[in-house]
């Protein structure tokens, strides 16, 4: 009843988020979206409606009790704000950063339909890094103080992506001995390797998050890698009880066009990789190499593709070219990230297929051969195909080509365990309810069972594993 | 689960330019077999380099690699002396060998290609069969690992350049003077530089003998997520780290993987610049 005396309400409009502005961020590394003041965070939570039967949370994989939280916002209560989204969510300050709230918690929200939704992402963003240099341990979970760690409640985390550091806060907050094993020499799977540093910093945001579960004494394994240096069993062995498998996605796909191997042709996961696990941006500082291309082609129309596309802008490039075979409106990518890339000068060549890349007869890549294309009718699914225009090819210029059409499953670890059934598609099977793969105790989350998904989704993943083994251990019902 | 990986021995094997190293890594020495590679970083700031692993000895928990220094990360390498810790050191990685049995299996080595040879070979060997090592190099005092393979193979065969030690020429002569004379050599393996191994597969493709190859490729993460280090076999994309190092000789395209090997040239040539130049400011 009292909704309907605040529909009458004048709901002011949306708190713009500061940017960094578009020509100077275009050419550094910092983080483009400057966050929310105190005075405009409680501006924006002001505008909340605080609904009785909130939306906003069933629109949210880990289940942030949104309301709740926005409503300390706007009283100026950060700490009592961080220990409520605290109660749900390990990692808020990234999920305020790269989670696509227009289709989860604010694309569910009331005002969606006659006004702009409440800016819930930033408002988190803006919470946790307010909290973010003060002493985490006792406000990571809904408990009042650190827990109690149990060294019999031992469980294993293969990969430290999103996913399995979710389970690792879940975990370590109800006083299990969580150990988290990485391959690679730095914490943070796609979080480190994947996202450039000028949509999630390193150092200030996810070390941060990562030191966080050191302090639940989280033990945190480098360069250890499921499948090779060790085995399930042998964790079993070592007296785990429980194993979440979280090693992310794999193998990048590539065009299968002429000319794939030419010097100059990359998949966004290695061209990324040097730049941001590698810091090749400050190379010769730093020891990884990049090739910073004069004229930058990238393939694709995700998040990884306008990922790859905005570094390119940033290490210098002439000029940046996206090439999707669809239109811009039907691009995967959050709009956000397209309208970023766009600002910052990134050229959209839609309706163009790549048929061919060209060398300069020394191997390195000099142009690449587009087809144009057209929108026909829709198929059965009710998307639109695109076709290609008969004759009409032409070429572009380009000497570094970044391939973001996804990934296919990595067997590193898939084939050194025969023993975990596969789905039709090479990932791994996993029971709905509780995320159990087919050896028991050994659950799986992420894009290792998705494929090529958000973070958002991997954590809700990690959520639902961490629930059922903390049933199991009895901690929880 | 404490990792150190200290240097427990360094051996100069050619002064400034080759050195062998024994590490401290019981958790990769109990689980590498022929044919696996580590990937190292020396510094925070560090490059993540493949190297092959030359030798283990599981039970002392140690891992040998050998290395060639060549720019600045084998140059950070070789500034670190027995005691040393090496920062990061993950492994093993790649496909091991496939060891099949029953008769005689030629390792053809160069170069530093001849320790990372060395620990196939044994493989081999362990698997019963009878192993001839062919090794060459420029010159007497450029060949590694001969005594090492001394121990278990029945024949070491050599060749130099210069013809200061052994046969005056090419491994692949050597090689080719054998397949000519004995019909039990049921594969033959070779690792060393790309034309080293270009050559030896063209030498046995006319014998239809089964010829294997280790790839040194570029590679970031080395355990299959970047497709770095992806070379043409018969027509097909692979990537080394994960789908080998090691290939069918007759179907890799060396040419392009030459190409491929030399796509950071530059790079490494300034980055080794850099090095040198911050090392005089240091010192000055």
């Amino acid at each position: 009843m009292t909704t309907a005396k605040k529909t009458k309400k004048q709901i002011a409009p949306r708190v713009p988020m500061p940017n960094q502005p578009a020509a100077e961020r275009a050419r550094n590394f910092k983080e483009v979206a400057l966050g929310y003041t105190k005075e405009m965070a409680m501006q924006e939570a002001a505008r909340c409606l605080n609904c009785k039967k909130p939306k906003c949370v069933q629109g949210c994989p880990v289940q942030v009790p949104i309301a709740d939280f926005i409503a300390e916002v706007a009283k100026g209560n950060v700490e009592e704000a961080y220990s409520i989204i605290k109660s749900t969510n390990s990692l808020p300050a990234i999920c305020g950063r790269v989670c696509p709230q227009e289709i989860q918690c604010e694309g569910a929200c009331i005002l969606n339909a006659k006004e702009q939704p409440i800016a819930i992402g930033r408002l988190e963003r803006f919470v946790a890094d307010e909290y973010m240099y003060m002493d985490a341990c006792d406000l990571i979970s809904a408990k009042p103080e650190c827990p109690f760690i149990d060294e019999e409640k031992k469980v294993a985390c293969i990969g430290s992506g999103p996913s399995s550091l979710t389970v690792a806060g879940y975990l370590a907050s109800r006083g299990c001995k969580v150990t988290v094993f990485e391959a690679l020499h730095e914490v943070g799977g796609v979080l480190v390797y994947g996202i450039p540093e000028f949509r999630l910093p390193k150092e200030d945001i996810v070390a941060k998050e990562v030191g966080a579960l050191k302090d639940l004494q989280v033990d945190f394994v480098t360069n250890y890698v499921g499948g090779k240096t060790f085995s399930i069993e042998d964790l079993k062995e070592q007296g785990y009880k429980a194993v979440f498998v979280g090693v992310g996605a794999g193998l990048p796909r590539f065009l299968n066009i002429s000319g794939e191997n030419l010097c100059g042709v990359f998949s966004a996961n290695e061209y990324l990789t040097r730049v941001n696990l590698g810091r090749a941006y400050d190379f010769p500082n730093y020891d990884t190499p990049i090739i910073k291309g004069r004229k930058v082609t990238v393939y694709g129309g995700g998040n990884v593709a306008m990922d790859a596309a905005r570094t390119a802008q940033r290490l210098g490039a002439e000029t940046v070219h996206i090439v999707y075979r669809r239109t811009a409106d039907a691009m995967p990518a959050r709009h956000e990230e397209i309208e970023h890339a766009v600002e910052e000068g990134v050229i959209l060549e839609v309706l163009a297929n790549p048929l061919e890349f060209k060398g300069d007869g020394k191997g390195n890549l000099a142009s690449v051969t587009l087809q144009k294309m057209k929108m026909g009718e829709p198929d059965e699914s009710g998307r639109c195909r695109p076709l290609p225009i008969e004759g009409e090819t032409y070429e572009l210029e380009t000497d570094l080509a970044i391939i973001a059409v996804g990934t296919r499953p990595n067997p590193v670890l898939l084939e050194n365990e025969p023993d975990l059934k596969l789905n039709k598609w090479g990932y791994i099977e996993t029971d709905e309810a509780t995320n159990e793969t087919s050896i028991p105790d050994v659950y799986a989350g992420g894009d290792i069972v998705t494929g090529a998904a958000t973070v958002i989704l991997a954590m809700g993943a990690g959520r639902k594993a961490a629930q059922e083994i903390a049933r199991r251990f009895g901690i929880e019902e | 689960m404490i990792m150190a990986n200290k240097i427990v021995k360094k051996e100069q094997l050619i002064p400034g330019q080759t050195s062998k190293l024994v590490i401290d890594a019981p958790h990769i020495a109990a689980k590498a077999k022929p044919g696996n590679f580590v990937i190292l970083r020396v510094t925070e700031k560090g490059e993540r380099i493949p190297l092959t692993i030359a030798d283990t000895d599981p039970e002392n928990g140690t891992i040998t690699i050998v290395y060639l220094v060549l720019g600045k990360s084998t140059a950070l390498l070789e500034e670190l002396n027995e005691g040393d810790e090496i920062l990061d050191l993950c492994g093993p990685l790649g496909k091991a060998t496939d060891l099949h049995t029953g008769g005689t299996v030629i390792c053809v080595g160069g170069g530093t290609g001849i320790a990372a040879m060395h620990h196939i070979a044994k493989g081999h060997h362990e698997a019963g069969n009878h192993v001839v090592a062919i090794i060459g190099a420029r010159t007497k005092d450029l060949l590694l690992f001969e005594n090492e393979l001394k121990e278990f193979c029945p024949e070491v065969l050599i060749s130099t350049d210069d013809g200061s030690y052994g046969h005056h020429g090419l491994v692949t002569e050597l090689l080719k003077d054998r397949l000519e004379k004995d019909d039990s050599v049921i594969e033959v393996v070779a690792v060393g530089p790309v034309p080293m191994m270009a050559a030896v597969s063209k030498t046995t493709e006319p014998f239809g003998t089964p010829t294997t190859v280790s790839l040194n490729s570029i590679m970031v993460d080395g355990v299959g997520m970047c497709g770095a280090c992806r070379v043409t076999v018969g027509g097909e994309t692979k990537f080394a780290c994960v789908d080998g190092p090691e290939f069918d000789g007759h179907k890799v395209d060396f040419g392009e993987l030459r190409q491929r090997l030399a796509a950071f040239s530059c790079h490494e040539k300034e980055s080794f610049d850099h090095h040198c130049r911050c090392k005089c400011n240091d010192n000055s």
